[in-house]
């Protein structure tokens, strides 16, 4: 048995076979082939997998969501066959004696090119279909595979870290647990554990070696350990916490239906965040409110250019007509810092996290901005939508940013295109400076959702990425505490609302103190959702809030 | 050989979702389809020659069909045009 410490950032117990993560290779060997028959061969296998996939992709699009959503795959499997595209291939390989990979690389980029000097933007967008149908070949010629898994099984994910282009691209039906080397408690593989409502332990160093792949390993995500080839022992006790994880589940199951409130009547609204459309049926099945946070940097991460707006438009729709009546807020565009995107061509920066980001990009890029909005005000006609702009320091920027917001409503309406009336306007606050200008900030919005990890990182002048500074990045610190109750008195002295959709807001040893505070809102990851409520239901708010209140200012908590 | 001209009337034209189900149309026969716009025409078994040909609403074609089955796939074929395109 071979028994690693890391940090566990989500809870629960898992077993499986250890697999590591397959990245693909940025480059592609291009070399002159011998015999062109074989190598003709090579690309003919590829690509009857590649269909072969893609027809599987599409059976599966089918049962869950229909005839349309299989078509895509059916397109791309078609594309994968097109006569002119084979002859191409064939051409370069027989001709220019090219290898497989590079024949196909070449030809992709041919066809791409033809879509993408097309006057039409959509026929444009089809270059990514192209790309999108020849990197699944090349995978396959250069055995890697699509999505990083290739398992019958479900597995313990193992990787140095995972980008976040990649972690939306897993297939997550695969994946029983996560561990990382490197990593962060706010890195995007924590974030996507805590979504999904499974284990994930990070920081394990070169302590897990490849060697272990496919052995049986046990992995805690409440103490951090992972197992390898575990003893009876250690097994029948982590298996024994994982029937009890089961149990407190089926506990917290019948919480389903009750409302959020405190023994003394005071109400709070339970929200969830999610970083896709495929997070929906787990908002639901959790029984949370809306969506408190929607963070729309999938669509961009996902593409291999700027997302369009019919693309944008369609996500939205799903999320907001698959939640029926219930509040969705979508956070614009939120690049920069830790999430970079090629295709942005953003300058290299020394000081990311305090650079050209968020609402800062999209201000200083309007079309980009534009085009996002127009998407959003077009889906707002298919449910409750409320917009909230990230990174905010300033009134100007809010005034700027709903300007276009009424530019695209004068828009939409004189091309006739329908849009709801009922669009809530907020922003996040994550700076100090948002914080210190709540009081003026909130007369330009209708709520506030403060993000307190970069809240956090900003008032503590702490980097939450540097595994280095961990005692130094401490969330409960009381001037992140004391920020957000003067957030919430300037903004009910005006009306507005106040949520939380940091990880913060999922912290149950910080219940107590938010409902003191006035929160109005807690978006949390879906499987957050059922505890958070119980410990609601369990505070009588009336008792602790002097105390609590207190704490903020008293002489020993100021740390 | 059999044609018939059609003006198309889905407000996308002939993207990548009819042109998809346009290809798989037309596997169903024996016969050489070629779809005509202009100067320009193509195999519509070449799904993305089809696409390139940016096909649009109110754009007119000339369907073509030859071959042993061309009698009941041109009327099935413009049958087909009439209901999707």
């Amino acid at each position: 048995m071979i028994s690693i410490q890391g940090k566990g950032v989500s809870t629960g117990v898992a077993i499986g076979p250890l697999y590591y993560y397959q990245r693909a290779k940025s480059t592609i060997r291009r070399y002159e082939v011998e015999n062109t028959e074989a190598e003709w061969e090579r690309f003919k296998a590829a690509q009857a997998k590649a269909i072969e996939q893609l027809s599987e992709l599409a059976e599966k699009a089918r049962e869950e969501a229909g005839d349309e959503a299989a078509m895509l795959f059916e397109t791309h499997q078609m594309m994968a066959e097109d006569l002119d595209y084979e002859e191409a291939i064939q051409g370069l390989i027989n001709d220019n004696k090219l290898n497989a990979e590079a024949a196909v690389t070449d030809t992709a980029a041919q066809f791409a090119e033809m879509f993408a000097s097309m006057d039409d933007a959509y026929m444009q967008a089809r270059a990514a279909d192209v790309k999108d149908v020849s990197g699944r070949i090349i995978g396959i010629l250069t055995g890697v595979v699509q999505g990083g898994i290739d398992s019958p099984v479900p597995v313990i994910l193992a990787a140095d870290d995972l980008a976040p282009s990649e972690t939306v691209q897993l297939d997550k039906s695969k994946i029983l647990g996560f561990i990382t080397e490197g990593g962060s408690g706010s890195s995007h593989t924590a974030i996507l554990a805590r979504t999904m409502g499974i284990p994930a332990i990070i920081g394990v160093g070169d302590q897990l070696k490849p060697e272990y792949e496919g052995r049986e390993v046990i992995i805690d995500g409440s103490t951090g350990n992972v197992v390898v080839d575990a003893d009876e022992a250690t097994k029948s006790y982590l298996l024994k916490k994982l029937e009890e994880q089961k149990k407190t589940q089926e506990m917290l199951n019948l919480l389903k239906g009750q409302p959020n409130v405190t023994k003394d009547g005071q109400s709070v609204r339970i929200y969830c965040n999610i970083g896709s459309p495929d997070d929906v049926p787990a908002v639901l099945s959790n029984d949370a409110g809306g969506v408190g946070l929607f963070r729309s940097e999938f669509l961009y991460l996902n593409c291999d250019d700027y997302p369009t707006e019919d693309y944008q438009f369609e996500a939205y729709k799903k999320v907001l007509s698959d939640m029926g009546d219930k509040e969705v807020i979508i956070r614009t565009l939120d690049i920069g810092a830790d999430k970079q995107i090629g295709y942005f061509d953003l300058p290299h920066e020394e000081n990311p996290a305090m650079g050209n980001r968020a609402l800062r990009i999209c201000l200083n890029r309007p079309e980009i901005f534009h085009t996002q909005l127009r998407a959003l005000y077009r889906a707002s006609a298919f449910g409750h939508l409320g917009i909230m702009f990230p990174m905010v320091t300033s009134v100007w920027e809010v005034k700027e940013a709903k300007k276009m917001c009424e530019r695209v409503k004068a828009e939409l309406n004189a091309e006739g295109k329908p849009f709801s009336s009922d669009v809530s306007i907020g922003i996040m606050i994550e700076t100090p400076a948002a914080v210190l200008m709540s009081d003026r900030l909130a007369k330009e919005v209708d709520f506030f959702s403060c993000g307190t990890n970069d809240l956090t990182q900003y008032t503590l002048a702490c980097d939450r990425q540097n595994a280095d500074l961990g005692r130094f990045y401490n969330p409960h610190h009381p001037a992140v505490l004391r920020a957000l109750k003067m957030v919430c008195d300037n903004a009910h002295k005006n009306g507005v609302w106040v949520g939380i959709c940091g990880e913060l807001g999922a912290d149950l040893e910080l219940t107590e103190t938010f409902l003191s505070i006035g929160i109005d809102e807690l978006s949390v990851s879906p499987r957050a959702v059922l505890p958070l409520r119980q410990k609601v239901r369990e505070t009588t708010v009336a008792d602790v809030r002097e105390k609590l209140v207190g704490d903020l200012l008293s002489d020993e908590n100021a740390i | 050989m059999k044609s018939f001209e059609y003006t198309i009337t889905d407000p996308v034209g002939i993207h990548a979702r009819p042109a998809g189900i346009l290809v798989k149309e037309i596997k169903k026969y024996a016969s050489t389809v070629t779809v005509a716009k202009g100067e320009k025409s193509v195999n519509a078994l070449k799904l993305m020659a089809l696409m390139g040909m940016g096909i649009k609403q109110g754009d007119t074609v000339k369907v073509t069909v030859e071959g042993a089955d061309e009698d009941t796939a041109a009327a099935e074929i413009e049958a087909f045009f009439k209901a999707n395109l």
